[in-house]
Formats: structure tokens, sequence, C-alpha cells
């Protein structure tokens, strides 16, 4: 089965019929009104998925499957803006965070409920928080967003203090993601895998969990009554949709057509392959955003092999042509890397001079550097040949493509890049570890601080950095505090000490490309750039 | 010592039954990392757990134990039908199963009755045929029929019925509109085979000695065919429908993903890439026994069709 899933055949095959797709795409034009009018409230969304969200607890889950569904059952104390990354009002109206970023006090917005009728009060934020510690490991992000979690005090009913024991500045955008969205106390009367089911999933969120069919759809109903959203949205009161239907849609040729031929009125993951027929018109529309966090990137293993050299490193960095990867192999709404972290990332910092493609400098830098080109093109050092191997998993469809385009590109340099597709639980098993040269991954978090998670030598160290180095030095600095001013220049010199090092080699930014059909409308991106349903609607079909 | 054949055949059952379920744990231990490590390090996310997290979730799960003690409890447990919590979704991996088991046994049962009207129908109506050309057209349906990849067949038949012409719905399981198009591409393999192997028969039983014999006593051209022809034919092609209904099923994972159904090869599949082993069991005993009991009842209808096979049983049983 690995290496050779049914759906990697189906694509395949899917690719070999786009003359009938096409021509199916191009008889549907007329389908819908396309009249982009006033929002009207009312009618059923039918979003295409194009995996099984195995659990719709969104406190639990970690696939954007699952958290495109469990961000709209939930609220969260805190909102973030999609253009700014500044952290905004939610259920909570205000918060201080003392000097060290280690005690976060919020002040609850009266008149939130949960869907079972009990208050959004201190309490019920205190026993969600203890909640999502109890769950340990299955609850993947949030337990990373609350490694140092002391406790919860509530210190009236609409206040609450959440304690670190170690400064967490990463708490507070944290707070805005749908990991720490807060559940009714009464959901944890259920287990943890209850939850998952729908069984106890109760949120303040504009949408209720309504009903599930594993691998086939899951169903949220409007709120009724609700009025505490987010102000970064749209419009306030309730939400538009009487109906979310999400269909799970796994082979993309499928969700491709049933969009196009009105089965659907929006889907997710649109293959690069198809995103022109949605792009073209015909009321068809193409919302983009890329995510923000740790980009696509070669990230290496600083004691293994060739890698160990820092001119190496670089020459790989010189030698990528990231413009060439997202223009052949993706497509324009994919951007090429210009830091370790995506644009959208708050803090993010302009690198892109460190990472223009520059072949010749890459082979003088390897010349200097005693590599001389052998036989077969590949350079030689005292009989090393300059080669290292890549591990990745498909996670990503285009995984394979990418690796492909840059082994070619790094062969012209001299550098011989072995590509290794594995299974996920076999790339996590060598990652774990540290059986790479390179691996191969990216990770979706509005925060800076996700740079901590998996290069200081206190935590991930995916690059065997040795414990004291100057990089865990600024990434210490910049959790220290929640303010920009402070924050920023830490952030900022992380990310060139690691561009510069080439400790992680950035090569393009994952984007998220939706489609929607001429009745769908408002379909919209929060700051993780997962799906926000709250202003979206249908125009009458 | 003798034993009944009918405690034999229980006692073959359950030794099936046994060897599924530990291949299956056998197989799935032997592959490297297991479900917790698919599950916390397959995030879209990109995140992956501390070690001390993995092993955490390990112990949850009771993956941390000796893998004899883990097959000794899974094993009791599963006597009791009790196969375990599924590690990806959390639900209970019987219920997962029973749940999955309608949708795929509604596309599979109809597939099977259209594979065997329409496989049935061409080796019957290619061999029986005067017309040299239409013979040659229905016989050369089959080998075309096995060569098709069903996910192709799938998808072609969603851009033309759903797509294009709207007849049929491209996704979900609700009515039986949704059950034409998995269950004709489903059938296509199932049927070309059955076509296949009727048709050779059918042809090896019409060159025999005997049938000279019948038409030379006078028996209608019919009669020949169906009456004797047809009759000894059909028994390698009923034990084959046994065969077949293993193809059903693993056509299932591909049908179901083209269609996007829920079913047992969806469960299946995604089981066996989260390396879910409660799941894979679970669908593996289950499917086991009903193989199991669908050859039971292949077996006690052999002795309809041809009464040698009735004679040696009771022979058997004579001795018992």
């Amino acid at each position: 089965m690995p290496g050779h899933s049914p759906s990697r055949l189906l694509r395949a095959a899917a690719l070999a019929l786009p003359v009938l797709l096409l021509t199916a795409c191009a008889s549907a034009g007329g389908a819908g009104a396309g009249d982009a009018g006033p929002p009207r409230p009312g009618g059923t969304l039918r979003l295409g998925l194009s995996s099984n969200p195995d659990c719709l607890d969104p406190q639990q889950v970690s696939t954007n499957a699952a958290l495109n569904v469990g961000r709209q059952l939930v609220d969260s104390l805190t909102d973030q803006d999609p253009k700014t990354g500044a952290i905004t009002p939610w259920l909570a109206d205000k918060w201080t965070v003392n000097a060290d970023s280690t005690s976060f006090t919020f002040h609850l917005k009266p008149g939130a409920t949960f869907s079972d009728g009990t208050p959004v009060d201190a309490g019920a934020v205190k026993t969600s928080f203890d909640g999502i510690k109890a769950l340990g490991a299955k609850a993947l992000l949030g337990a990373s967003y609350l490694a140092t979690y002391r406790s919860s005090t509530v210190v009236d009913p609409a206040t609450v203090r959440i304690d670190f024991t170690a400064p967490s500045a990463q708490f507070l955008q944290a707070t805005s993601t749908m990991s720490l969205g807060v559940l009714a106390p009464a959901a944890y009367k259920k287990t943890a895998e209850q939850r998952c089911q729908g069984d106890g999933l109760l949120g303040s969120g504009p949408f209720v969990f309504t009903s599930f069919k594993p691998n086939q759809e899951v169903v949220l109903s409007k709120r009724t009554g609700y009025h505490w959203g987010s102000p970064l949205w749209a419009h306030q009161g309730e939400a538009y949709l009487d109906k979310v239907d999400y269909k799970i849609v796994p082979e993309p040729g499928v969700r491709t057509g049933s969009l196009a031929s009105g089965q659907l009125d929006a889907i997710t993951d649109v293959q690069p392959v198809d995103e022109p027929q949605f792009a073209a018109g015909g009321g068809f529309t193409e919302p983009v955003r890329p995510n923000p966090g740790i980009v696509f990137n070669l990230h290496a293993n600083v004691t293994r092999g060739v890698l160990a050299d820092v001119k190496v490193r670089q020459a790989v960095s010189k030698g990528i042509n990231r413009p060439e990867v997202t223009s052949t192999v993706l497509t324009k709404n994919y951007k090429p890397a210009t830091s370790i972290l995506g644009s959208a990332t708050p803090l993010y910092t302009d690198l892109s001079k460190d990472l223009a493609y520059d072949p010749t400098g890459a082979e003088a830098l390897l010349q200097a550097d005693g590599w001389v080109p052998g036989p077969d093109g590949i350079r030689t050092k005292n009989g090393q040949r300059l080669s290292a191997s890549v591990i990745f998993s498909a996670v990503f469809n285009q995984n394979q493509s990418v690796l492909e385009l840059i082994q070619q590109q790094l062969r012209k340099i001299g550098f011989d890049l072995q590509i290794q597709l594995h299974t996920n639980a076999e790339a996590t098993q060598l990652q774990q570890a540290g059986n790479y040269d390179f691996l191969w991954y990216n990770v979706t978090r509005a925060d800076p601080d996700i740079l901590r998670q998996q290069f200081s030598t206190k935590t991930g160290n995916r690059s065997k950095l040795a414990p004291g180095n100057p990089l865990d030095a600024v990434l210490d600095q910049q959790s220290a505090t929640v303010d920009p001013a402070a924050r920023k220049p830490a952030a900022e010199q992380a990310q060139r000490l690691i561009v510069e090092q080439a400790y992680a080699i950035p090569v393009f930014e994952l984007t998220q490309v939706l489609a929607l059909g001429p009745n769908a409308h408002g379909v919209g991106f929060e700051a993780s750039s997962r799906l926000q349903l709250f202003d979206a609607w249908v125009s009458a079909a | 010592m003798r034993v009944h054949p009918v405690v034999r055949r229980l006692l073959q059952a359950v030794l099936v039954l046994w060897a599924a379920f530990t291949l299956s744990f056998v197989i799935l231990y032997l592959l490297p990392g297991d479900a917790v490590l698919t599950k916390l390090g397959g995030a879209d996310g990109g995140v992956t757990a501390s070690p001390q997290q993995i092993a955490e979730a390990r112990a949850q799960y009771g993956l941390d134990e000796p893998v004899l003690v883990q097959y000794g409890k899974r094993l009791a447990d599963a006597l009791h039908g009790d196969f375990g919590t599924s590690v990806s979704t959390g639900d209970d991996a019987t219920h997962m199963v029973l749940t999955a088991l309608p949708p795929t046994l509604a596309v599979t049962g109809v597939a099977l009755v259209l594979a065997v009207v329409f496989g049935g129908g061409i080796a019957i109506l290619g061999t029986y045929t005067r017309v040299r050309a239409v013979s040659q057209f229905l016989l050369s349906l089959p080998p075309l029929g096995t060569s098709l990849p069903t996910f192709w067949v799938g998808l072609l038949l969603i851009q033309l019925f759903s797509f294009r012409l709207r007849l049929f719905p491209a996704l979900g399981a609700t009515g039986f509109a949704s059950l034409v198009l998995p269950a004709i591409t489903l059938a296509l393999p199932t049927g070309a085979i059955i076509a296949q192997v009727l048709a050779k028969s059918l042809r090896t039983q019409l060159a025999e000695p005997y049938i000279e014999i019948t038409r030379a006593k006078g028996a209608s051209r019919r009669r020949v065919h169906f009456g004797h022809a047809l009759r000894n034919a059909g028994l390698p092609a009923l034990t084959l429908v046994g065969v077949v209904a293993g193809n059903l099923l693993a056509g299932s994972v591909v049908t179901e993903t083209v269609f996007s159904r829920d079913g047992l090869g969806r469960v299946t599949a995604s089981a066996v890439t989260a390396q879910d082993i409660p799941v894979v069991q679970a669908v593996i005993v289950l499917s086991a026994l009903f193989f199991v009991l669908l050859n039971l009842a292949v077996d006690l209808l052999y002795p309809l069709l041809d009464p040698r096979v009735a004679v040696v049983r009771e022979k058997v049983t004579a001795h018992g």
C-alpha cells in the first residue's frame, strides 16, 4: 500500500481525462444565478473536502479537513486579524499579560452561551483549558501551545487567569486558534473519543454539530441567537447559512467535476492542474491564501555527511530556483519562499535577496571549498560524493514533483539529491531517531514562535544544533514577550540566522486554493488560512 | 479418530479466522512505525509530537506492551467481538466496520447480480449463437472487461453520466440512484471473469462425447445447450462466485474512493495506511467470516448441480 495508494493511481487517472473534464466544465457555466448582490440569509453550502476529518473535536485534531470543520463550532478567547496578524477581542474583550509573559488574564464579554444554554464564564474557560491539557498527546497542537501550562484560576465569573511555568508569548496567538477553542463543561463529561464523533461537542460557535457520516459528510446547522461574533467579521448576529454540508470527496477530479457540474457549491484543495478551469471565469471564483508558519523547506541535519559543512548548505540554497518551482510544478497562486517563515506570518522578515537563484555563486562556493566535479557531474572531495537524501511523505500532493525538480536543479551545480518517499509513520520514526540528512515539511502557525518549536535545542531541534548556539538565544528572546517592538528584532534575527546558516532551506509557501461556484459567496480564511464560514452565503439557485 | 464433517468444517472455519487475525497482527506489527506515529506525525500542520508525548500516547492505546501481551489481549477481546478502539478516529472498531458494511453490501450485491446476469448472458449467447461475427464480438468483451482499470472506468462513467448527462449523482450514498454507477463500475471486471470462465467451460462441455450422444438421441439444440452443457459448466462458475466476491470487496476500495462513498473499502484503506490495527483486524476477521460462510453455501449448492458431489459426501458421512 505505501507508495502506491489507490488515490495516487486515481490522480494519475484523473490526469488522463482532461478533455472530458474540460468539456464537462464548459457546459456548466450557466448553471448559477451569478449575482453577488447583498448577502442573504438561509440556504445550504455544499462544500467538498479532500479527506475525512477522522475526528471533529477541534481541540484534538490537526489536519486541515478537521480544522476547517471545527473552526465553525467553537469560539476562541481572541481572534487574529488575517491582514495584520494583530490579536483582537472575541470571547474576551480585553486581556493583560504580565512582564515576562507567564500570566495571562482575560476579561470575558457578557452574554455568550454554549449550545447547551450554559454561559461562557471563567469556570467554563478553566474547565476547557484543563480539559485540553488532560488530553495530552491526543491534543497535538493544543499540547504544543500549552507545553508549560501551570493552571487556570477563576478570578471572578467574568475573569480568568492562565499561568505558565515559563515565558510563553506564543500563547496569546494560540488563544485565537480553534485548537484552544472553548467547549462547554458538559463536553468533558463525555470521553475524548465520543467528542471526536460529535457526541458532546458543545461549543459557543456560530454553527452547531448536526451529524457526521464518516467518509461521507458532516452537517452543521446555524446557531440561532448567536450575537457574540468576532468584531473582525463582516457582519454581526447569526451566520447567514442555515446549514453547512461538508462532503468528503477524496478524488480531486471528482471534486472539481462536481463543482463544475453544480453538485457542490465550493471545494478545498484545488489541484494545480485543475486551477485554470476555475480561474477562467464562468461565475467561478478562486479564493487563495498562503499559509503562515514555516514554509516547505529542506531542513538540514547539520551533524550528518556533507551537510555538516555550512558552505555546502549555502550552495544548495543558492542552487535552488524557487520561482521555477512555483511556475512549473505549482501555479502562480503559490509564492516562492522569501524567508523560513511564510509571508502571512506575523513578524515575517523579507530575506528574498538571500534566497535568490545564484548557480554561479553556488558553484564558486563549492569550488573554493574543494568540491570538484567528478566524471558523472557530481562533485567530490577526498573521495566523498556531494550527495544527501531528503525524507518526505505525500501529505501535500505535489511534494514528489517539487522535489524531483529541485533534484534536477541541484544536479546542475554538482549536488546529488536523493529523494525518499515514506509513509507518515516511517517519516516520523526517522525524524524522531534523527536518522535523516534533509527533512521536507511545512508547519502552519500564525506566530513566529513556531521557529522555536522546530529549531530550539530545548524543543524539536531538527537541525541537531548544539545547545547554547546564537539561534537558541534569539528564539528564547522572542518567546519572552508579547510586545511586538521587543519581539520583532529577535524574530527577525532568528529568521536571518536560519537562512544565512542554511539550517533549513526554504523553498515555497503552501497555499490554500479554494474554488467557489456561482452560488457561493463570502467563504473566507482566518489568520491560519483555515476556513471561516460565518460570513459565507449562497445566492438562490 | 474420525470427526463429523460438519464439526470438521466448523473447526476449519475457526482456524481460518484465527489465522486471519494472527496474520494481520503480524504484518501490521512488522511494518515500521505504528498508528500512534502516523497520527502524531502525519498532521497537515507538520507539527510532530515530542518523544515523551508519543510514549504517553502509546501507553494510552496499549501499544507500549510487549508484542505477545498485546496479541494475547487483542485475541481475548476479539473472542468477545471487541476489536478495540480505532487510534485514528476514536470510534469502536467493531462499530466502524458494522456501520461501513451496509453501503458496501448494497453496492457489491447489485454489482454481483449485474455481473452474473450480464457475464452469464454474454457467455451463453456467445456460445449459443450460430452467427460467427456475433459470437466473436461477444466473446471478445470479457478480456477487454478484465483489462480496464476500475478507477478509470469509474471516472469515465462519472464524467459521462453525472457531470455531462446529469443522470446520476457523483457523490454520496443516498438512494438507489447513487448505487447505479459504482455498481456498474464494480460489476464490469467481475462480470468479465464470470463470462470468461463460463464461456470456456461451456465450450469444453459442448466438445464432450456425451453431448454428441445427446444430440444423436434427438435432443434440440436449446435443450443440449441449457439442459446439459450449462448445467455441467455451471459448477466451476459457481465456485468462482465465491472467489469474485473477494474481488468485489477489493474493488470497493477503488469505487468507494472514486464515488465518495463510505464503506468497508474506504475504512480498510485508511486503516491500513494508518496502521490502525484494531480496525484492520475487525475488517479482516469479518471478511474471513463472510468467506467461510459463502464457501459453505457454495459447497451446499454443489449437490444440486452435480449429484456426483453428493455421492462422495454421503460416503464420507457414512463412515463418520
